[in-house]
Formats: structure tokens, sequence, C-alpha cells
């Protein structure tokens, strides 16, 4: 199981919807991750495609840095349309 | 940051009902704890499977046979979530697997019982299914997120597993003398270990009252085993089966069944090591793993093989 790298799995459960991460795996390779995807995460027919990542090629944001990192959006509420005060007459906006 | 700082930051969160996820940082205790829960959860699910899967071979129409072997697929899968939920803690997964096969990790001991008839198998997915579902659908809101989810997923399919269980239960009582004689009897042989599963009384549960400030644990063993008593007395009734404790009552003050005692010494001898099956469990996961260790040398040797000849 040393040989087996981690995978991490996304499943769209159906178009128009976008493959959401349920959970990880290991196999030798991505076909196999796929086989298995299959097997752990679709019993039920919950998905009609199958994403498979290798676990260390995944780059993820440092939940220690999110004050800083996210701060740009924090003082910009005019991105927001209820920031705008408009007459209750104006229809279709 | 000072580590009593941090604590405080983290204990906050968690008063605010806010989930911890893999990157978050996280108290020692909690990562321990939340490593060993999970594992010990991970391995129960895949231990379940020796007991029903005894009986697949042995199942007595072809449709029964075709469900027991989805049951128990299940299980398998459900250990998985859960080895992957461990996994985000930082815990490897060979590492987990050393630790059940050495018998440094517990499971849960309700697998050390056997499944002796096909009515055990009605037995199982009623009381200990019911029971497991009783205390996942609680674990549904524990504080890390990732086991939480890994609970959601695991209650949406658990609830065939007991439906399945009870009907079982409902075609032998419908049956003949000696069929309603072998549930009744298989009723007597689970009730009280069923029980068990939710874990000692809480005065006696030492861990329980920093996994409940930490909100992993939501709600108490003893919260949770009354729930579980007050929900199946009526099952028992559709049966037409009598529950095998003298002491059980409705109490209308309570508005709750009093119930009888548990063989406490029975409860701690079975969990360390003295159940009826705990060797033969222990045996047969040790010989999968031994038997299949070729076919995961194999795989890995023909992946990378193959990656070998595209490089070239």
């Amino acid at each position: 199981m040393n040989t087996w790298p981690l995978f991490e799995v996304f499943i769209r459960s159906k178009n128009g919807l976008d493959h959401k991460h349920v959970g990880s795996l290991h196999a030798t390779d991505a076909k196999m991750a796929i086989e298995n995807a299959r097997d752990v995460y679709t019993r039920r027919q919950e998905g009609v495609s199958i994403w498979v990542v290798e676990s260390n090629l995944i780059v993820s944001s440092d939940p220690a840095e999110n004050e800083s990192l996210f701060d740009p959006a924090q003082d910009k509420i005019y991105r927001h349309p209820t920031f705008y005060n408009l007459p209750d007459e104006l229809k279709h906006m | 940051m000072d580590i009593s700082v941090s604590n405080n930051k983290f204990q906050h969160r968690i008063d605010l009902e806010e989930k911890i996820e893999a990157k978050d940082w996280m108290p020692d205790g909690y990562r321990k704890t939340l490593i060993r829960q999970i594992a010990q959860h991970a391995h129960s699910e895949v231990v379940g499977m020796l007991p029903e899967g005894n009986w697949i071979s042995r199942a007595p129409t072809l449709k029964r046979k075709a469900i027991l072997l989805a049951k128990v697929q299940d299980e398998a899968g459900h250990g998985l979530y859960l080895y992957s939920a461990a996994e985000t803690l930082g815990i490897d997964r060979e590492t987990l697997y050393e630790e059940l096969n050495s018998g440094k990790s517990k499971y849960s001991s309700i697998f050390n019982y056997p499944a002796l008839t096909w009515a055990d198998i009605g037995a199982i997915g009623w009381l200990v299914d019911g029971a497991a579902i009783l205390n996942q659908v609680a674990l549904c809101r524990t504080s890390y997120g990732p086991y939480a989810r890994a609970m959601v997923k695991i209650c949406k399919e658990e609830s065939f597993h007991q439906r399945q269980g009870f009907e079982i239960m409902l075609t032998l009582c419908n049956g003949s003398e000696l069929q309603k004689k072998m549930a009744q009897d298989a009723l007597n042989r689970w009730w009280w270990p069923s029980l068990m599963m939710f874990g000692p009384r809480d005065s006696e549960s030492p861990n329980s009252s920093q996994n409940i400030t930490w909100k992993i644990k939501r709600f108490t063993n003893d919260d949770l085993r009354q729930k579980f008593v007050d929900m199946t007395v009526p099952q028992a009734a559709i049966l037409g089966l009598t529950i095998p404790d003298e002491k059980l009552s409705w109490n209308s003050e309570r508005n709750h069944y009093d119930m009888g005692e548990i063989n406490w010494e029975e409860f701690w001898n079975v969990l360390n090591g003295n159940g009826p099956c705990n060797k033969q469990r222990l045996d047969a996961r040790k010989k999968a793993h031994e038997n299949g260790s070729w076919v995961r040398d194999a795989a890995a040797a023909y992946s990378s093989k193959k990656y070998k000849k595209m490089a070239s």
C-alpha cells in the first residue's frame, strides 16, 4: 500500500452541475483510481462523471492566512447590488 | 501564538458551531482522539463484514443473497470513507491496517459475537445497524468536517441495511413455529450486546466530557441508549417477539422505557479481548491482508512497468 498513491475523487452527479469532492482512495494509477472510485463512490448511481487527481498535486491555501488572503474583498461592498439605493418605481432592475 | 491563546480561539470556533477542516489549527488532543475514534469506526466497518459475509453462501433465496452481498459491499465502502477521513488527519493507510491487525487498535465489540443462524442476519440488520444509525445520525453534526461528511454518506446507505434486517425478522415471525422460535432466539442473543454498542455508562466514560466540549460527541452514551430502547420496543411488538429484559417497562413520569442493568462484566471482558470471536475476527483480517499481498504487489509492479514502457 505504500506504493499506491492517494487520489482525491470528484463526482459530477448530473450534467449541468459541477464535480464535487467526495473523498479519497488509494490506487496504483489513474485508471485504477477511476474504477475504484466507481465502486466506492457511485454504488447508487450518484454520478455521471468522475475526476481523480493525485492528492499531492492539489495545492491549497493555508487557512492560517485567510484573513490577509481574503482581505481585499472585505471593504468593497459596492460589489453587491444592495449597495445601490434606487427609487421604488424603477422596474426590472 | 501562545498555545493557550490558540486553544481558546479553537474552542471559540467550536462553540460557534464552526466546522474544523483538515488544514485548520487544532489541539494535539483533538487530532489524536479523532484519529483514534475514526480509525476504530473504520475498522468496525471492515470487521463487521465478517459475521454477515459468512452467511452469503447460505442465504435462503437468490434475492436474499444479492441483498446481503450489497450490504456487505456497502460496509467495505463505509470503511473506505472512514479510512479516507482518518487520513486527512495525518495518519497513513498502512499504519491504520497495521494497528488493526496487531490488535493495537480496537473495533466495535459487537462484531465479536457469532452469527449462528439466518435469523441472526435479521437481528443484526435490525438491532446492530439500528444502533449504529442512531450513533451515526448524531455524528453527522460532529465538529470535524471530513468525519461529518463521511457520516452523511454512510447514513444515506445505512437505512436499507436496517430495513433489510427487519424484513427478514418479519418474514420469519410470520412463518412456521420453528422460524418464529429462531427469530426469538436471535433477539435473545443480540439484544444486550446491541445495548452495549453505546459504550459504558456516562458516569464511567472518562473521555466523554472533553469530546462533548469539542463537539466531537453530540449526545451522551446513556442518551443514545435510551433513545434506541424507546424506538425499538414498539418494533419488537410488531414482530410479536419478547425483548429479553424483565425490567423493561414504560415509565409515564419520565416518558421513557425503564430498563434492566447491562452485564458490565461481559461488556469489559469482550472489550478486552475475551469475547466469543475476538481471535477469529483478527485472524480473518490478518489472513486476508497476508493472502492479498501478492495482488497489491502485482498491481504496483504492473503499474510501474506500464509507465516505464510509456516513458521509453
